[in-house]
């Protein structure tokens, strides 16, 4: 099932008075039986968003459609939703199955067919055994599988996920992300869920959705996103290591770093630009010759990938002016800490931004 | 504090056990007189009077404990719902308890006068004749409303604002993941509120239980020094109680209020640890 959100508004009365534009003026397709990831920092809009299409928030502007039905002045309780709170919320009083048909009472499933559903649901995400464990006896990775399979039973149209992984710890967050994506391939149910991980994002989504400040910066598949991104803030936020900014200039058919010949483009002149190139944009020029060098003052060795953490100097000059980037290199070419290194680089890492943050093309 | 309590609940308590069993006990004279005796105990068990003030403790506990207990639980659900007044209402609602149960229970005794009281007003309109509530021809139905009504508005305030705080402590996620899970209003109340609200009302149930036995001031209030329309229909056990100890010119009569008190005190603790044991099932921490 489509969501299509129009013109999406949500504002927030801040205590000062101020109006705070939560979600601002949104344009989303969320396209059928896919698994999406809404991503962005705090504060930018992603869980508004979410709470927005579950029908918790109203919309102080736009509309929202399921398919070709219109939601957007419809309660919750009738939008046919299924939604995972970033602590669960199962209630404590109850058992697991009794959490888990809850729904199915009151929407008055014939008991028998209750039962059955609340077992098959409980055997997806494989707690068949705990059935009748009170929440509080339960790990934390245990307790949100049970609000999955309460929030699957009802066999809703959507599948909403605020922040799933947030309150787990490390392990357990690689192990259940996969199994999100079990339960979104086997059940084929329209899926949206809200991080502000960037990792967990790109790992699972069929799509994904980076948001800042209540407006959408950039969506598509993730490797798209990461290898092609609209604008600074998007190449900045999807990368670990993060990417590479420098300030630079085009001249001459070249783009320029402090004065360093970096590759060849075919812009015009401009004098102020933002240079992005991902750490693992950076080839070593054994030949010496091209005009990109530095000086490297650290370098890390973990197996398979060396990592050269390069100190640059800014304008003003002194100890503390610095900007360190980072470097990625097959730990074959054995670099160490002082010496001076030639790069050239890869011409699909390189991102060119205007000042503004916007691409230049 | 442990010297505090010893001083004034462990040792009047002991003491009241061991005057119950003296006999020809004066108390002004002090003298431990003629020994110890079973006697001021069946001379409890055989007195009507007794039995009607445990009747009237026992109807008095029983229906408005529960009663008002419900009562008060709607009236901090519904509160929440009107988040913008809840501040004014919650101030009237409090009222009662800061107020005097005799001043209160004057007021009440204007409003259930045969003649001239607002209750007979209301119920004329109906076209229900005057019922004499708490006069001398007052049936001891009549007297018995007029008691209840009294006693639960007057509870209703603590009540409240115990279940106003307790519900301010559930999680406003539950209510939402409720709506979600497309729960009714009612469904909601009777499924995630009560439950979760369940250690405080088994809390609100026992303590009020425990004041309800010893009712007397609203007595007082209500109807008087007379105890009643008819002189005392409407005692409770603890104005039996005042009565025997009041009368201690006569011999042996404070046994018998020691010995009455120690019933009530039995009784109460009873209902206490019952209530404990049915709640373990019940009550969810």
């Amino acid at each position: 099932m489509e969501i299509r959100m129009a013109n999406l508004t949500k504002i927030f009365i801040s205590k000062d008075k101020k109006e705070v534009h939560a979600v601002d003026h949104v344009d989303l397709t969320i396209p059928t039986g896919k698994l999406i990831g809404l991503l962005g920092p705090s504060g930018c809009g992603k869980s508004t968003t979410l709470y927005l299409i579950a029908g918790l928030l109203r919309q102080n502007e736009g509309k929202i459609f399921f398919d070709e039905d219109e939601v957007s002045e419809m309660p919750p309780e009738k939008r046919g939703i299924g939604l995972v709170f970033q602590n669960y919320a199962l209630y404590p009083h109850m058992s697991v199955r009794e959490n888990i048909v809850f729904p199915l009472q009151n929407l008055k499933v014939e008991k028998e067919e209750a039962k059955q559903r609340t077992y098959e649901m409980a055997e997806l995400v494989g707690l068949q055994e705990m059935l009748d464990r009170k929440p509080k006896e339960l790990s934390g990775g245990q307790q949100q599988r049970v609000a999955i399979a309460r929030a699957l039973v009802k066999k809703p149209r959507v599948l909403l996920l605020d922040e799933p992984l947030s309150n787990l710890d490390a392990r357990l967050r690689l192990q259940t992300r996969e199994e999100i994506k079990r339960i979104q391939r086997e059940t084929g149910i329209t899926t949206v869920f809200v991080t502000h991980d960037q990792e967990e994002a790109m790992s699972i989504s069929d799509e994904i959705v980076v948001m800042k400040d209540g407006v959408i910066q950039q969506m598509g598949k993730p490797q798209d996103v990461y290898d092609h991104p609209q604008n600074l803030f998007v190449a900045k936020f999807l990368g670990n290591p993060q990417i590479n900014v420098f300030d630079g200039e085009i001249k001459g058919g070249y783009v320029f770093v402090k004065d360093m010949k970096v590759i060849q483009t075919k812009l015009p002149d401009t004098s102020e630009i933002k240079v992005g190139i991902r750490p693992e944009g950076f080839n070593i020029d054994a030949t010496k010759q091209s005009d990109l060098q530095f000086d490297v003052n650290l370098v890390e060795t973990i197996g398979r990938d060396t990592t050269l953490i390069i100190d640059m100097s800014g304008e003003e000059g002194g100890l503390l002016d610095k900007t360190s980037f980072k470097v990625i290199v097959d730990a074959v070419h054995r670099i160490q800490s002082g010496d001076i290194v030639h790069f050239t680089i890869k011409p699909d890492k390189i991102h060119l931004f205007a000042p503004d943050g916007s691409l230049l093309k | 504090m442990l010297i505090l309590m010893a001083v004034f609940t462990f040792y009047p308590l002991i003491n009241a056990f061991m005057i119950s069993f003296y006999k020809d006990y004066m108390p002004l004279i002090g003298t431990r007189a003629a020994g110890l005796t079973l006697h001021n105990y069946v001379v409890i068990f055989n007195n009507q009077l007794f039995w009607k003030s445990v009747l009237n403790t026992f109807v008095l506990a029983f229906v408005s404990v529960p009663v008002s207990i419900i009562i008060s639980l709607f009236i901090s659900v519904s509160l929440k719902a009107i988040p913008k007044l809840k501040g004014f209402f919650q101030t009237v609602f409090f009222l009662p308890y800061v107020t005097n149960a005799i001043a209160v229970g004057m007021t009440f005794a204007v409003l259930f006068n045969k003649d001239y009281g607002l209750i007979n007003a209301c119920l004329n309109l109906f076209g229900i004749t005057s019922i004499d509530w708490i006069g001398g021809t007052a049936s001891w139905w009549a007297q018995m409303g007029a008691l209840l009504t009294f006693t639960i508005w007057s509870s209703l305030a603590f009540k409240i604002l115990v279940f106003t705080s307790g519900l301010e402590n559930i999680d406003k996620q539950y209510y939402d993941a409720a709506r979600i899970d497309s729960a009714s209003k009612w469904t909601i109340f009777k499924r995630i509120t009560v439950p979760l609200l369940s250690p405080l009302i088994l809390y609100i149930s026992i303590t009020s239980l425990i004041g309800a036995l010893k009712a007397y001031n609203s007595v007082i209030g209500l109807f008087g020094e007379r105890l009643g329309g008819q002189p005392y229909s409407m005692i409770t056990i603890v104005a039996f109680v005042y009565k025997y100890r009041a009368d201690f010119a006569f011999m042996g009569f404070y046994s018998y209020a020691a010995a009455a008190s120690i019933i009530l005190f039995i009784i109460t603790l009873i209902f206490s640890v019952l209530q404990t044991v049915v709640s373990r099932k019940r009550v969810h921490y």
